[in-house]
């Protein structure tokens, strides 16, 4: 039985008051709020657990190791990866793809290659591949968009090749909601050995996902959108990819033997940690894994789907408003605009009635570029909303009306 | 929060509908691109200076009502000015934005107080004025407000 209230309850962030109104969160997609459980997990580590780990052999460092590969075993299960040594912690989704870009890409890429991403993708799964680009010589491809914000129709079939090396693709959309088709984009990524990086920060805090079903060969998130800490992330990557591929910050911990003549390095998934990691962010990771599967993946997206109707129903009433991103299937996601008003201007008299949205280009600048707007209003659900949350999101709108129309 | 309507105030409202001196500027000889990255607002300033007086300015763009407001309300402020008066005028703008005190004459440009309110907001209002500095130094790189 799926208790919005009960779960509420478990988030005390959601009691404050914001210009002296109940705060009503809809920034989800930027980051989730914290259950209680995250919090204390934290807390426990630093007030019982603190110590360094892989190191010590004394009791607190035995402890602290625990915790920290416990939690390892989580996203392992969390993510049904085959084995616990493909999950590396990194300090989100944007360090995980980096990671990818500057190891496998610089040890694997040569002039010609090609990287796909789409135009959908955020920042995080752009940038890097350029960066990978402008070092190797490989050129970076796009995969179109359409109006309603879905890859536009045989785009991805018609431009994998065989010098694709690598297809980056996000899951969900963050500025729009899409979900993407990625099974069949992974099995034509396959038919000419090209790799397949998912960007699912989006992603995990809507929907199981199986990477050893999908059969991607790499998969990234940010632990802070899934109700986690910020600074930790995920990296999984197939054992077979991340045996050959280089260290990407040499240190402390990725070694296993250090001499001026010659260095070992560890074995995975230690090879990729270097230095004392987020132990503390990790812990409370599994924490918020630990969350997430007792609520239930399929029941919070029922619960999301539902929000998600009953504000498109609102939003399609409202004179003036455009939604932008009208695929069917979306994920927890309203993105729009205002005629005549700027989603700036929105944002701010949102947030004199307590409202939280996020407005500008949600770090993807080219689905702006796309619809011709220089950025849009985005409100993103979480388990905790409630319909009359989406009541007070237009309520505040319908201030925004009379402040800028009247 | 102070009163929303400390932010936009009818002047605001009114410049952000009817931008004055708004539209390219054939005859300009100072050209600067401004652009705030955090919310996508993009200007175009030129003007046309001569013998130090500022004879001319115009702005193109799009922005939120309070960037375009500034740059609208900027352009009046600016006509018949010597660049060492926009120079004045910019730092005394500054520091009211900033919530600071300035000795400075302002006009009709104080109805931009408020945004001092909403730290947020404030390089919205501050766009059009370091886009000017730019122009007035003639730097051929857009300038941001990051």
């Amino acid at each position: 039985m799926f208790d919005v209230q009960a779960l509420r309850n478990a988030f005390p962030i959601l009691k404050r008051e914001v210009h002296g109104r109940p705060l009503v969160y809809l920034d989800n997609a930027a980051t989730s709020q914290k259950p209680r459980s995250v919090i204390e997990a934290e807390c426990h580590y630093y007030e019982v657990l603190n110590a360094n780990i892989h190191r010590g052999v004394h009791t607190l460092s035995q402890e602290a190791t625990d915790a920290f590969e416990g939690a390892r075993d989580k996203v392992r299960d969390f993510l049904n990866a085959r084995r616990r040594e493909e999950i590396i912690f990194t300090r989100g989704a944007t360090e995980a793809i980096n990671l990818v870009a500057h190891s496998w890409g610089r040890s694997q890429l040569k002039p010609g290659d090609e990287i796909l991403v789409s135009e959908m993708e955020h920042h995080a799964n752009i940038v890097p591949w350029q960066m990978l680009c402008e070092a190797t010589g490989a050129v970076l491809k796009v995969i179109p968009i359409d109006e309603r914000g879905a890859l536009a129709a045989g785009a991805v079939a018609s431009l994998i090749n065989p010098r694709t090396k690598l297809v980056g693709i996000t899951q969900v959309s963050n500025a729009l909601g899409t979900v993407n088709p990625v099974a069949e984009i992974i099995r034509l990524a396959h038919q000419v050995d090209a790799v397949v990086l998912l960007d699912g920060a989006q992603a995990v805090p809507h929907m199981a996902v199986d990477v050893t079903a999908l059969d991607c060969d790499f998969y990234v998130f940010s632990g802070h959108k899934l109700y986690g800490p910020t600074g930790i992330g995920v990296l999984y990557g197939k054992r077979s990819l991340l045996e050959k591929m280089p260290p990407y910050q040499g240190g402390g911990d990725m070694i296993s033997q250090v001499t001026f003549q010659k260095t070992t390095y560890n074995q995975l998934p230690y090879k990729f940690e270097a230095g004392t990691p987020h132990i503390a962010g990790v812990v409370g990771l599994g924490a918020a894994i630990d969350f997430v599967l007792s609520v239930g993946l399929e029941a919070i997206a029922a619960h999301e789907d539902r929000l998600l109707a009953y504000a498109t129903q609102q939003a399609e009433r409202f004179e003036g408003l455009k939604i932008i991103g009208t695929v069917p299937g979306k994920a927890s996601i309203l993105s729009f605009v205002l005629k005549g008003v700027h989603p700036h201007d929105i944002g701010t008299i949102l947030d004199s009635e307590g409202v939280a949205i996020r407005t500008g280009h949600h770090c993807a600048m080219p689905v702006m570029d796309h619809y011709g707007v220089p950025a849009t209003a985005r409100a993103s659900f979480a388990l905790y909303n409630t319909a009359e949350e989406v009541d007070a999101l237009f309520g505040a709108l319908r201030r925004v009306e009379e402040l800028f129309l009247k | 929060m102070s009163d929303l309507r400390d932010l936009y105030q009818e002047v605001i409202f009114d410049h952000n509908r009817h931008p004055r001196n708004f539209g390219p500027l054939i005859d300009a000889n100072r050209h600067a691109d401004g652009f705030n990255p955090l919310c996508g607002d993009r200007l175009t300033l030129n003007l046309r200076v001569q013998d130090g007086v500022i004879q001319d300015v115009r702005f193109e763009g799009s922005g939120c009502a309070i960037s375009t407001a500034s740059a609208s309300l900027m352009t009046e402020a600016l006509k018949g000015k010597t660049e060492a008066e926009a120079a004045v005028l910019f730092e005394g703008f500054h520091h009211m934005v900033m919530g600071e005190k300035t000795t400075v004459e302002l006009g009709k440009l104080a109805v931009l107080a408020g945004v001092s309110e909403f730290p947020a907001r404030v390089k919205c209002a501050s766009l059009a004025w370091h886009t000017l500095n730019a122009a007035l130094k003639n730097e051929s790189d857009p300038v941001s407000t990051e």
